[in-house]
This record gives C-alpha cells, sequence and structure tokens, in this order.
C-alpha cells in the first residue's frame, strides 16, 4: 500500500512538470509585459527600461526562463505579484482556507443530499418520491450557478435582507458572534455549489444503485432472510459506491473551477477571485501559482480515487 | 392431502405486469414435497419452473409480480399473506436457496466468509468470530480444500465449480428443511456439474433434508431425483416417481422431452437425427385456449383445442394433463 502510494506519487512529478510546460509556456505567448508600467512613465528612458528586463533575465530564451522559474518553485520561491508586490505563496495562502471552506462545506452538502435522495429513490423507482427527486434534480443543474447565485442574492439579500450579500474578510467580531457572522456570509455560496453538485449526483446516484440493485447478488443476499435495509446498505450501497467515488472524486477539481465562478458573485476572497483577478491585472506570477496548485489538486485527488478504489472494491489490488 | 408434505403448493398463480399486458408466467401449479424428498421440476426455458420456486421464498419483484391465487403450505403454514418480517425468519433459516449463476450470485466486494457468516448470524445469533468458524465448517462439508483460509477469499479467488459450493454452503449454512436450487449446474463445465450433484446428493443424505431441484435437463432428474413434476407454459402437465416417468411417460411433451436426450446406446449406424419438438413455447401474454400444448403436438385432436385438460390420476402418483394419455403411451 505504501509502495504503491510512493510510486503513485513518483507518477505524478512527470505530469505535474508536463502541466507546469505547458502553463508557462502559454503565457510567455500572451501579450503583456510587466514593465509595462515603466513604458507608460515619462521619466524612465526607454534603455534603462531594456538593461532592466535583460538584468532580470525577461530577455533569455523561453527553456532558459522555465528551467529558472522551475528551480525557483522547487526552492519553495513562488514569486511575488506584479500588483501587490506581496509574495504569491502568501496569497494563495491566505485565500486556500476560505475557498477550502466554501468549497468543502458545499460537496458536504451536496453528498448529504444526493446519497440519502438517490439511494431512497433508486430503492423505489418510479414512485412518487422518486420522480419529485428527479425532476427537482433535473431543474437543479439545468440552473448554473451564476444564475441562481443572483436569485439567491435578489431573494435572501435585497428583499427578505436575511444575508449579507457580499462576503468579507474582516469581521469586526470576536468569539461564536464572528463564527456566526461567518456562518451567515457563508451560507449562499455553500448552497448555491452545493445544490448544483448534489443535484448533478442524486441523479447519479440513483442510477448507479439501480444497475446494482438487479444484480443477482442482491437476490442471494435477500434469500439469505437479512433486512431489507441491511440488503440495501450493505450489498447494493456498497457495490455502488465505487462509481460514484471516481466521479466525486474526479469532479473535484471541476468544482475548483466551477467555484471561481460563485466566488465572483458572492466576492469571496478565494483562490478562484484571486486566480480571475490575476489574470485581468496580467499578473504572471500569481496565474503561474494559482494553475499550479489547481494542477497538484487535480492529482491529488486522482489519486484518493485511486486509493478508494481499493478499498471499495478487494478486486482491485495495487500492485 | 398427505400430512408428511412439507411443502405444498397448491393453486399457485404468478403473473407480471408488463407494458404488453399481463404475463402469465405461472398459472395454476401444484407440487408437493415430502419431508427429506428430492422433487425435480422440469421444462425447457420460460415455462415457469423459475418463478415458481423464487415465489415461495418470495424473491421475485413485487410489482411488477404478484401472486394472484393459491396457496404456499410452508410445514402447514401458508406464506402467500406472509409479511416481509416472516417471510425474512424463513428465508435461509428453514428454506435454502441456490441460484443458476454462481459467477454472478456472491457479491463481489465482500470475502465468502462474511457472505456465509451473514446468514449464519443473523439467524443463529452468533458472534462475528464463531459465525466464520461455523462458515469454515460449511466450506469443509462442501469439499474445499483449506477451508479456515478459503474464508478470507474473495469470490473472484474461486473458479465457477467452487463458488456454486459456495452458495450450496451458504444456502445450507442454518441447516433449512429444504434446500431449493435452481439450475444448480447449468452455468457450469459437464464434469463439474456431476459433482455438484453429487455434493447436493450427499448433503441431503447427512443433513436429512428435501430437495426441490429446479432444471432443463432430463439427465439430472433421473439422476437425482424421487419424483418429477413437468412444467409446461406455467402449468404442470405431468407428475410422476421418476422410475415410472421414464418407463412410460404419459403426456406427449414429456415423451418429446425424453426422446430429445442424446443417448450413447443409440447405434451410430443408424444415422438417426436426435428428436426435437417442433415449435417454441406459446406466449403467456396470451396463452392459447385449450391444451397449450396442442400447436406442437403430434396428437393432438380437435378436443384438445377445446378445453383445458385437467391432471388425472393414471396410475400410483403417475398424474398427467393429456386427454389421449391412455390412448398414446
Amino acid at each position: 500500500m505504501t509502495q504503491y502510494l510512493v510510486r503513485r506519487l513518483i507518477i505524478a512529478i512527470p505530469s505535474l512538470l508536463g502541466i507546469s510546460v505547458i502553463l508557462f509556456t502559454v503565457l510567455a505567448l500572451a501579450p503583456g509585459d510587466p514593465f509595462e508600467e515603466l513604458a507608460t512613465n515619462p521619466a524612465i528612458p526607454p534603455d534603462v527600461r531594456a538593461n532592466l528586463r535583460a538584468s532580470l533575465g525577461l530577455d533569455d530564451p523561453i527553456h532558459v526562463r522555465y528551467l529558472s522559474w522551475l528551480l525557483a518553485m522547487l526552492r519553495g520561491e513562488w514569486g511575488f505579484s506584479f500588483v501587490s508586490r506581496s509574495p504569491v505563496a502568501d496569497l494563495i495562502l491566505q485565500r486556500l482556507p476560505t475557498t477550502i471552506a466554501v468549497i468543502g462545506a458545499a460537496q458536504l452538502l451536496a453528498l448529504a443530499i444526493a446519497l440519502p435522495v438517490g439511494i431512497y429513490a433508486a430503492t423505489r423507482p418510479y414512485s412518487i418520491f422518486d420522480q419529485i427527486a428527479n425532476t427537482l434534480a433535473f431543474v437543479g443543474f439545468s440552473l448554473p450557478t451564476f444564475f441562481t447565485g443572483l436569485l439567491f442574492i435578489l431573494l435572501f439579500s435585497i428583499y427578505l435582507d436575511w444575508l449579507p450579500f457580499v462576503f468579507r474578510t474582516q469581521i469586526d467580531a470576536t468569539g461564536w458572534r464572528w463564527w456566526w457572522e461567518q456562518l451567515r456570509q457563508s451560507i449562499m455560496p455553500v448552497l448555491v455549489l452545493g445544490l448544483f453538485q448534489g443535484a448533478a449526483w442524486t441523479r447519479f446516484v440513483r442510477s448507479a444503485v439501480l444497475d446494482v440493485i438487479r444484480l443477482d447478488h442482491v437476490t442471494t443476499a435477500r434469500s439469505k432472510g437479512i433486512s431489507e435495509s441491511a440488503v440495501t446498505m450493505r450489498h447494493v450501497v456498497r457495490n455502488a459506491m465505487i462509481p460514484v467515488v471516481t466521479l466525486v472524486a474526479l469532479q473535484m477539481p471541476a468544482v475548483f473551477g466551477g467555484a471561481i465562478v460563485t466566488e465572483q458573485i458572492f466576492r469571496v476572497p478565494g483562490i478562484g477571485s484571486l486566480l480571475i483577478s490575476a489574470i485581468l491585472a496580467n499578473d504572471t506570477p500569481v496565474i503561474m501559482g494559482v494553475t499550479f496548485v489547481f494542477a497538484c489538486l487535480v492529482v491529488f485527488f486522482n489519486l484518493v480515487a485511486d486509493v478508494l478504489y481499493g478499498w471499495l472494491d478487494p478486486r482491485i489490488s495495487y500492485r | 392431502m398427505n400430512d408428511g408434505r412439507i411443502l405444498d403448493i397448491q393453486g399457485l398463480k404468478v403473473h407480471f405486469a408488463t407494458d404488453d399486458g399481463m404475463v402469465r408466467a405461472v398459472d395454476g401449479v401444484d407440487i408437493g414435497i415430502d419431508r427429506g424428498e428430492t422433487v425435480s421440476v422440469v421444462g425447457e426455458s420460460g415455462c415457469g419452473k423459475t418463478v415458481t420456486a423464487m415465489t415461495i421464498l418470495k424473491l421475485i419483484a413485487m410489482p411488477p409480480g404478484r401472486i394472484v391465487a393459491g396457496r404456499i403450505l410452508w410445514q402447514g403454514r401458508d406464506l402467500v399473506p406472509m409479511g416481509p418480517e416472516q417471510m425474512r425468519s424463513i428465508r435461509a433459516k428453514e428454506i435454502g436457496f441456490v441460484f443458476q449463476e454462481p459467477m454472478t450470485s456472491l457479491n463481489p466486494v465482500y470475502t465468502v466468509g462474511s457472505q456465509i457468516a451473514e446468514a449464519i448470524r443473523e439467524h443463529e445469533g452468533l458472534s462475528r468470530r464463531a459465525a466464520l468458524d461455523h462458515a469454515a465448517e460449511m466450506l469443509r462439508l462442501v469439499n474445499i480444500p483449506n477451508p479456515s483460509r478459503r474464508v478470507h477469499d474473495y469470490p473472484h479467488q474461486f473458479s465457477g465449480g467452487m463458488r456454486q459450493r459456495v452458495m450450496i454452503a451458504m444456502a445450507l449454512s442454518c441447516s433449512p428443511k429444504l434446500l431449493i436450487a435452481d439450475e444448480p449446474t447449468t452455468a457450469l463445465d459437464v464434469t463439474i456439474q456431476a459433482q455438484i450433484l453429487d455434493l447436493l446428493d450427499e448433503m441431503k443424505q447427512r443433513l436429512g433434508m428435501a430437495v426441490l431441484l429446479i432444471t432443463h435437463a432430463m439427465g439430472v432428474v433421473a439422476e437425482t431425483a424421487q419424483r418429477v413434476v413437468v412444467m409446461y407454459a406455467g402449468k404442470v402437465v405431468e407428475e410422476a416417481p421418476v422410475a415410472a416417468l421414464f418407463a412410460r411417460p404419459r403426456h406427449p411433451y414429456t415423451q418429446g422431452l425424453i426422446r430429445s436426450i442424446p443417448r450413447l446406446d443409440m447405434a451410430a449406424t443408424e444415422h438417426r437425427r436426435l428428436e426435437a419438438i417442433p415449435g417454441t413455447v406459446p406466449s403467456l401474454l396470451h396463452p392459447p385456449a385449450g391444451c397449450r400444448f396442442a400447436a406442437r403436438c403430434r396428437h393432438a385432436v380437435e378436443a384438445c383445442r377445446a378445453e383445458e385438460p385437467a391432471l388425472r390420476e393414471l396410475g400410483p402418483g403417475h398424474k398427467a394433463a393429456c386427454i389421449r394419455a391412455d390412448e398414446i403411451a
């Protein structure tokens, strides 16, 4: 098992390198220049600017620049933002907890909806409950988050005035009041993301359970005289979780992507809005840093999926 | 009626609602099994034998299936009106079930030991450890080598024949009084088939249970059963002690089934084709009026299509549902 993990992590290195090469090349090809503001400043002569560029290695061929970037990354020097001049690593670390809290809560909510509803609906296919759940799930994942987000703001913040519609980083409160405020401002982004994800997963869980429920071994389980709930939980759900785990783990990176939109709508100061503002400001070091973090998350969740697989399905062995 | 009857199915009708209409899968079936007896139900695919067997433990999907009429008397108690909780106490504990497909009938994600132990823990209230020991004991009983190690293996680590042994061990783990085996050898190689039939016989001798063996192979019937019930299109067409059935089959369908067994003693020089019964099983959506076999029967006369023939006694324990039974055999 440990050996398997180590090997998987070693295999991840070339893919991460590949990703970084592509990212670096694309960003190098993109228009824009960190010394743009110097170009518009009449007090600085063009040759000073050219010297500055040369001294910083910006005129070197791209592979040389990539290598020096890579070495710096490996040493943990992620560079400085062109805009705020603060270290990229600090910016990311500042934003990451908010993103993880909001997205994590949303995913937990999505699972808390999808698992029970999907399983219950599948054990009673075409019942009233199943039909209502199906319809709601359809509506849920047909509505894009930027639309439901706006609807939620309109309803809960503007008409009802229950919840704040802008996420604040600084809350002037301590103790339980701080937690309360944090909770209030997180409700809408978590709901919007969680309901959307939950709707899609409900349909997936339902079909995965339906696939298993008609298998022969479920009838065998029933013939043993164990209770219907034991049949469902032990013999149906356990087997149906194998494809669900794949989907959930492999969708995680996409969720971070989708969260960018939600973070923009609710002004959540997360890693997604950091990426958007960095792209808009042509802030190359931040873009590189954030996209690289996303790439690592993709690799990480793939690994999590593989480990969970082996735990759920003994036919898969770690060799 | 016979008091020794452990299971007595009377006038059972099981219908399935489909988009095309009501399929009368089992349409008035009577089968009785005495204590310690082996009864074999034969018939071709789709004749309702598996549905009959599954209905005894209510393992058919309901809906779309429905028990329309009849009684299933288990030691005098009718199983038909029983609720799910009462049925659970019958399953595995009193009636064990072996399924047709050993490759798919075990859950791939649990060890065979825990799957056998599950029934034991449910009905005997043993601890996990004790149940697992008992499971190993059951594996030893069905001649699986190295049972105490094999209980920790997963189904995919067993061959088809071994899995069927595991299924039999599972079905027998709570010492049921009746074992229903639904085509237990159909999915297996011929050599393994014989082994499994021998095993079933051996288990029966040792544990003294009754066996209801569902099969479509006449050879299997001749080898294992004491009494035979022949089903056709959802109905019983003939019932007889095994010797009487092979000596003098009374129903044309049974005669056809017996004639279609390939025989080694048939001279190769004769160049006779193996006989087959012409035609196919009638649709159970709209079964034909009169005798359901009439369309494929070489002895059919006008009267056969007029009225459905009833099962009638033709000899000791020998019944057939054919109006011409006396003339043709």
